[in-house]
C-alpha cells in the first residue's frame, strides 16, 4: 500500500498465515445478530471493535491492579505504574518513536491535536502567520486551528485536492510563504480513505524550515508507522481505531520540541515542585500529562498494539487491500452507484453516493440487514462540499471482515434500491 | 422488511420524489430554517400568517433524506388553512405518533400524517420526520437563529 509497509518491524517478524476464522473469534462483539441477521461490522473508520485480548486485560486491571500511578509506594500503586509506563514503551516501539519521554497519552487524537495548538501554536503564531491544512481534514484537524487563529491573528490556508480526492501536490507547495509556520495534515482520510504522501509533504515542509503535524488517527490501524523515518514533528493517534479502549489517544513530539512548550493543562503529575510563589515543571512526558490519566486505558491500548503485533501490521494490510478491491470491483457492477474518492492509494474505506436516494435512508435499510456503516458528513463537511455531497455512506473495512460480509452489503445496497423503485 | 416497507410507504416515497409546495415564498410573513446536523438534512420553511393567525401558506425549500422530506411535504399540505393553535395540537400528537414506543396501541387521529407512523420503529430517524415541525414551531416564534434537531 506505501512504502512504509516495509518497516523493519515488520521484516522481522515471523507470523503464521491469515486465518481469518481465528482472527473473528478474537472479537466477541462481532458474532451477534442485529434485527435478525447477523452482524456485519463495517463502521471500522468511526471505531474498530476490541480483540479478547483487550477486553481481558482490562478486566484484570481493575480486578487485581487497580491503583493510582506514580506516587504510591504500595504494590498495587508499582504494579499500576509499571504496566502503564510499558504501555508507553509499547507504543514508543509501535511508531518507532526514538524515546518513550517522546509519547504523551492523551484523550485521543482531537486531544493531541489541541494541545499543539495551544502550547506549540500560542507559543510560535503571531498576526499575519500562515497554517497549512488540507480540505480532507477532519473536523479535528480543522477547528483547533480556527481556535489558534482566533486568539493569534494568524491564518489557515488550504490545500485543494483532485476529483480523485487526491492531495494536489503542487498546490500545496505553493502555498508555502515567508509567513508560513506550521503543517498539519491528515495522513489517511477518514472520509475517502485517501493514503497522502505525508512522507513528501513533511519533506517539503522541512525545506521551508517548517514543523509537521501528522494527524495519523485512521493510518495507525492500516499502516506501519515509523515517525522516525516520516521526520515527523509531530504524530497524533487514538486507541479506539486501534482495537484499544476509547478515551485514550497519543501525542508523539519529537524532543527538542516537546521540551520549549509550554504546558497544555495544569494540575498534578506535570509539576516537579509546587509553591504559591514558583512551581516547576516535570520532566517530559509527565510535563504534559497533568492529572490523573486513563490508566486502564493506555494499559488496554498496550494491549491492542501486543495483539496486533502478533499477526504483524503487513499481513493485516495486505487482507484489507483484498477486501478493498473486492468491494470495489462488486460496487461497480452497482447501477446509479458512485464512489467519491478513488485515489490510487487508498486504505479500506469505501464512500460512496446513490442517485436520488439519500445517504441517511441507506444506512437505516443497511441496518435493517445488519449491515452497519456510516452515513453522515463524518465531521468532514467542507470535503463534502467539495464534492457537492450533504453526506455519503461509508464502508469500512478492517482485518476480522470477510469477502461474504461484501457479498451482504453489495446484496443489502441492492435491497435499498429495490425499496425505493418500488 | 415489513418494518421498512412500512416505514418507506409509496405515499413516503412519493413526498420524497415529488414534494409538494416545494418552493421558496416572497410573501411569507415569517419563515425559519431548520438543520439536522446527524444526516445533514437541511430545510427553509416559510410561513404566510393571516390576521387571525391563520396559516394561509406554507412552502420548503432544502435537501435531506426520505423521510424529512416527505414530512415536511405532508406538513405542509395538512397544516394549510389551519389556525396556529391548531397546528400546534397537531404537532403534539404527531409528535406522540413519531415517538410512541413500538408496538404500543395508537391511534392519533392524523389523517395524511399518519403515514409517518413507522418512524416509531426506527429511533434514530425520528428526528428527520421531526425537523419541519420544529422550524415551523421556529418560524411562527419569530426566532432568527437556525433550529437544530439536536
Amino acid at each position: 500500500m506505501t512504502t512504509n509497509l516495509k518497516s523493519r518491524e515488520d521484516s522481522v517478524m515471523k507470523t503464521p498465515s491469515f486465518d481469518i476464522e481465528k482472527i473473528r473469534e478474537e472479537f466477541p462483539t462481532l458474532h451477534q445478530e442485529v434485527h435478525g441477521k447477523p452482524l456485519v461490522y463495517l463502521d471500522n473508520a468511526a471505531t474498530t471493535q476490541k480483540p479478547r485480548a483487550v477486553i481481558e486485560k482490562l478486566h484484570h486491571y481493575y480486578t487485581w491492579d487497580n491503583a493510582n500511578i506514580h506516587r504510591g509506594v504500595h504494590t498495587l500503586s508499582e504494579r499500576s505504574t509499571q504496566e502503564y509506563e510499558a504501555a508507553r514503551e509499547k507504543i514508543r516501539q509501535f511508531i518507532h518513536a526514538k524515546k518513550t519521554s517522546e509519547i504523551i497519552f492523551t484523550r485521543g487524537t482531537t486531544e493531541s491535536i489541541n494541545l499543539v495548538a495551544q502550547t506549540y501554536g500560542r507559543e510560535h503564531l503571531q498576526a499575519g502567520d500562515e497554517i497549512i491544512i488540507s480540505h480532507m481534514e477532519h473536523h479535528s484537524n480543522i477547528v483547533p486551528w480556527q481556535i489558534l487563529a482566533e486568539q493569534s491573528g494568524a491564518q489557515l490556508k488550504v490545500v485543494p485536492i483532485t476529483d480523485q480526492g487526491e492531495l494536489d501536490l503542487e498546490a500545496y507547495q505553493k502555498l508555502f510563504s515567508k509567513r508560513t509556520k506550521l503543517v498539519s495534515m491528515v495522513y489517511v482520510s477518514n472520509s475517502l480513505g485517501t493514503v497522502n504522501p505525508i512522507k513528501q509533504v513533511i519533506e517539503f515542509a522541512h525545506q521551508a524550515g517548517v514543523p509537521v503535524l501528522v494527524d495519523g488517527a485512521q493510518a495507525v490501524n492500516h499502516l506501519s508507522i515509523d515517525v522516525q523515518d516520516l521526520d515527523a514533528d509531530f504524530f497524533a493517534f487514538s486507541g479506539h481505531k486501534l482495537f484499544g479502549p476509547t478515551g485514550i489517544g497519543v501525542l508523539y513530539g519529537k524532543e527538542q520540541l516537546l521540551e520549549k512548550m509550554p504546558p497544555y493543562q495544569g494540575g498534578g503529575d506535570m509539576i516537579r515542585q509546587v509553591s504559591f510563589e514558583k512551581t516547576t515543571y516535570n520532566d517530559l512526558p509527565y510535563k504534559f500529562e497533568a492529572g490523573t490519566p486513563h490508566i486502564a486505558g493506555a494499559i488496554g491500548l498496550g494491549a491492542a498494539i501486543d495483539y496486533l503485533q502478533e499477526i504483524g501490521m503487513s499481513h493485516l494490510a495486505t487482507y484489507e487491500r483484498d477486501l478493498l478491491d473486492y468491494a470495489s470491483k462488486a460496487f461497480e457492477q452497482l447501477p446509479d452507484l458512485k464512489i467519491i474518492g478513488q485515489a490510487k492509494d487508498k486504505t479500506s474505506v469505501i464512500s460512496f453516493v446513490l442517485k436520488d436516494i439519500h445517504p441517511h435512508d441507506i444506512g437505516t435499510i443497511l441496518d435493517r440487514e445488519g449491515v452497519a456503516v456510516r452515513a453522515g458528513h463524518h465531521c468532514t463537511m467542507p470535503l463534502m462540499q467539495r464534492f457537492q455531497v450533504p453526506a455519503t455512506v461509508r464502508a469500512s473495512f478492517a482485518f476480522y471482515n470477510t469477502f461474504e460480509e461484501i457479498d451482504k452489503l453489495v446484496e443489502a445496497v441492492k435491497k435499498v434500491q429495490e425499496v425505493f423503485t418500488s | 422488511m415489513s418494518e421498512l416497507r412500512e416505514l418507506y410507504q409509496e405515499v413516503i416515497l412519493d413526498h420524497n420524489k415529488h414534494p409538494r409546495n416545494f418552493h421558496e415564498m416572497p410573501e411569507a410573513t415569517c419563515y425559519a430554517e431548520g438543520y439536522n446536523p446527524l444526516c445533514g438534512d437541511q430545510l427553509t420553511l416559510y410561513v404566510k400568517l393571516g390576521a387571525d393567525q391563520k396559516i394561509e401558506d406554507l412552502s420548503f425549500v432544502g435537501s435531506g433524506c426520505a423521510i424529512s422530506k416527505a414530512s415536511a411535504s405532508l406538513m405542509t399540505d395538512e397544516l394549510k388553512g389551519k389556525s396556529v393553535k391548531e397546528a400546534k395540537n397537531i404537532f403534539e400528537k404527531f409528535h406522540a405518533m413519531v415517538t410512541a414506543k413500538p408496538g404500543e396501541e395508537t391511534s392519533f387521529d392524523l389523517g395524511k400524517l399518519s403515514v409517518l407512523a413507522g418512524v416509531c420503529e426506527f429511533p434514530a430517524r425520528v428526528k428527520c420526520a421531526s425537523l419541519a415541525w420544529h422550524t415551523l414551531n421556529s418560524a411562527l416564534k419569530g426566532e432568527e437563529e437556525t433550529v437544530t434537531t439536536e
